[in-house]
């Protein structure tokens, strides 16, 4: 049974499997540095389907019915599955999840959404409430940019400091029991809502630091830890901008260099340089993507001993930012271990 | 905020304005190249004044539609967005974009989502010069 830990950090002793991951991606994130990590890439944004909400829901599905399969299972034996993407009323989770007959819960943390999930099925199998809970997040850059921005066919630059949303979907089949060698959760937390006053929807990254600095600060005073105890501490998804300001404020609130051991999932599913992504990849599917196919292979391998999963969400909604509103942002932490 | 400012590379400002400058002037040159050509042909002044932008508008159109008209317009920023382009390419843009959601309420109710500001605005600072200018003339006798 889940313990907490100090004021917020929840140990789940029974030390929950990661059994299986799958991660399906667009054309242009198989291009990216990560491309040959991925279980699928497609190379039409379309996935055969008539528009972008029916082709994210496609890849999301796929994604889930991947990571079960790897898993050896099929989706009768899941109890439950935590999923969310960006669309309005999670129309990317329900459509692509209604044909596979799981009990449902949907999610909205925005781009933390992948670490909510998994937090929550995390807990769900600790407590042995599931045999078998999947998470599984989904984002689409074309589904994305007509919720939140522009038509695709529009003329607008875009600002340096905006980041790319990922055409991709991640999922992790997470069991109460499992083989001794897989990778496990640890401990769990989930976060509070930041908002230092960002108003510029172009700038998520600025946002969402604070968020992700406050999530590591207080788990780390939770669990008497330092940067030291980890071998990755990965944000997802701040891309340039926001992996500067964390590093910072670590620098000034703790005087910690987390430099060493901290990289972003919106950093290293493009490459910044060649791709013309400006400050890199965001999206649900951004860190689920990467989490559910290097790291967790890396994890497998017991080349990643320990990693920080801090999921960050910029709460947007274009309403309230047309309102003036600055952005509520937000940051949920998975400490995964290697079971090797 | 000051932090956040300071992480925040600027866009290039220089580099735009300079890429904006020659696709910009590029398009009005073109404009006045088919007022040549069309002054040509023969047609009359008045109907090549409506004849140009036409024009420009249809390729601007089909340039949208093709997806094409966007990669242009990442390069050339007000050097697309300022000509007759910009507005053509705001009012073509949703109305592909929005097709999967039905002629009425996709194209044809999303059509001016962007360029809607633009012709209340226009059409509501047209009408303040007209009353202006209808008060003026009264007084001067112009």
């Amino acid at each position: 049974m889940a313990q907490r830990q100090g004021r917020f950090v929840l140990k789940l002793p029974n030390k929950p499997k990661i059994l299986a991951t799958a991660a399906v991606v667009g054309p242009k994130e198989a291009e990216g540095p990560h491309g040959p990590d991925f279980d699928n890439c497609h190379s039409d944004d379309y996935v055969g389907q008539e528009t972008w909400e029916k082709a994210e829901s496609v890849i999301h599905k796929e994604a889930i019915e991947r990571a079960i399969n790897k898993a050896g299972l099929s989706p009768l034996d899941i109890d439950m599955v935590f999923a969310g993407d960006l669309m309005d009323q999670e129309i990317a989770s329900t459509l692509g999840i209604r044909e596979l007959n799981i009990p449902f819960v949907g999610l909205f943390g925005a781009c933390s959404t992948m670490a909510l999930g998994l937090a929550l099925a995390g807990l769900m199998a600790d407590t042995h409430a599931a045999n078998y809970a999947v998470a599984s997040t989904s984002s689409h850059f074309c589904s994305a940019e007509k919720q939140f921005r522009y038509p695709l066919a529009y003329g607008a630059q875009r600002s340096t400091t905006a980041q790319r949303t990922v055409t991709g979907a991640g999922a992790a089949v997470v069991a109460a029991n499992g083989p001794k060698r897989a990778p496990y959760i640890d401990a769990v937390f989930l976060g509070r809502i930041r908002d230092l006053g960002i108003k510029d929807a172009a700038n998520m990254g600025a946002a969402m630091a604070p968020a992700a600095a406050t999530t590591i600060i207080d788990f780390m005073h939770d669990t008497g830890t330092t940067a030291d105890d980890y071998d990755l501490i990965l944000t997802g998804d701040l891309g340039k901008v926001g992996s500067t300001l964390v590093r910072e404020l670590m620098l000034t609130r703790e005087n910690m260099d987390i430099s060493k051991v901290h990289n972003d999932c919106g950093m290293m599913i493009f490459d910044l340089e060649k791709q013309d992504v400006h400050a890199g990849g965001s999206g649900c599917g951004c860190s689920a993507a990467i989490l559910c196919s290097y790291i967790y292979k890396e994890l497998e391998k017991g080349n990643l001993k320990s990693v920080l999963f801090v999921g960050t969400g910029a709460l947007m909604s274009p309403t309230l930012t047309q309102q003036g509103e600055t952005i509520p942002s937000i940051a949920h932490a998975v400490l995964i271990r290697s079971g090797c | 905020m000051a932090m956040a400012e300071k992480a925040s590379p600027n866009s290039p400002i220089l580099k735009n304005a300079v890429k904006a400058f020659l696709i910009g002037g590029l398009i009005c040159a073109f404009g006045q190249f088919l007022f040549f050509i069309y002054e040509k042909w023969g047609i009359d002044e008045e109907t090549v004044r409506s004849l140009v932008p036409t024009t420009i508008i249809a390729i601007t159109a089909v340039l949208t539609g093709l997806g094409w008209f966007d990669d242009i317009a990442k390069h050339a920023g007000a050097g697309t967005l300022v000509p007759i382009t910009g507005f053509a390419n705001a009012v073509v843009s949703p109305a592909v974009e929005y097709q999967t959601e039905g002629r009425i309420l996709g194209t044809g109710a999303k059509m001016f989502t962007i360029a809607g500001p633009v012709i209340v605005y226009g059409c509501g600072t047209a009408t303040l010069y007209g009353v202006i200018y209808y008060i003026c003339s009264m007084f001067l006798g112009a």
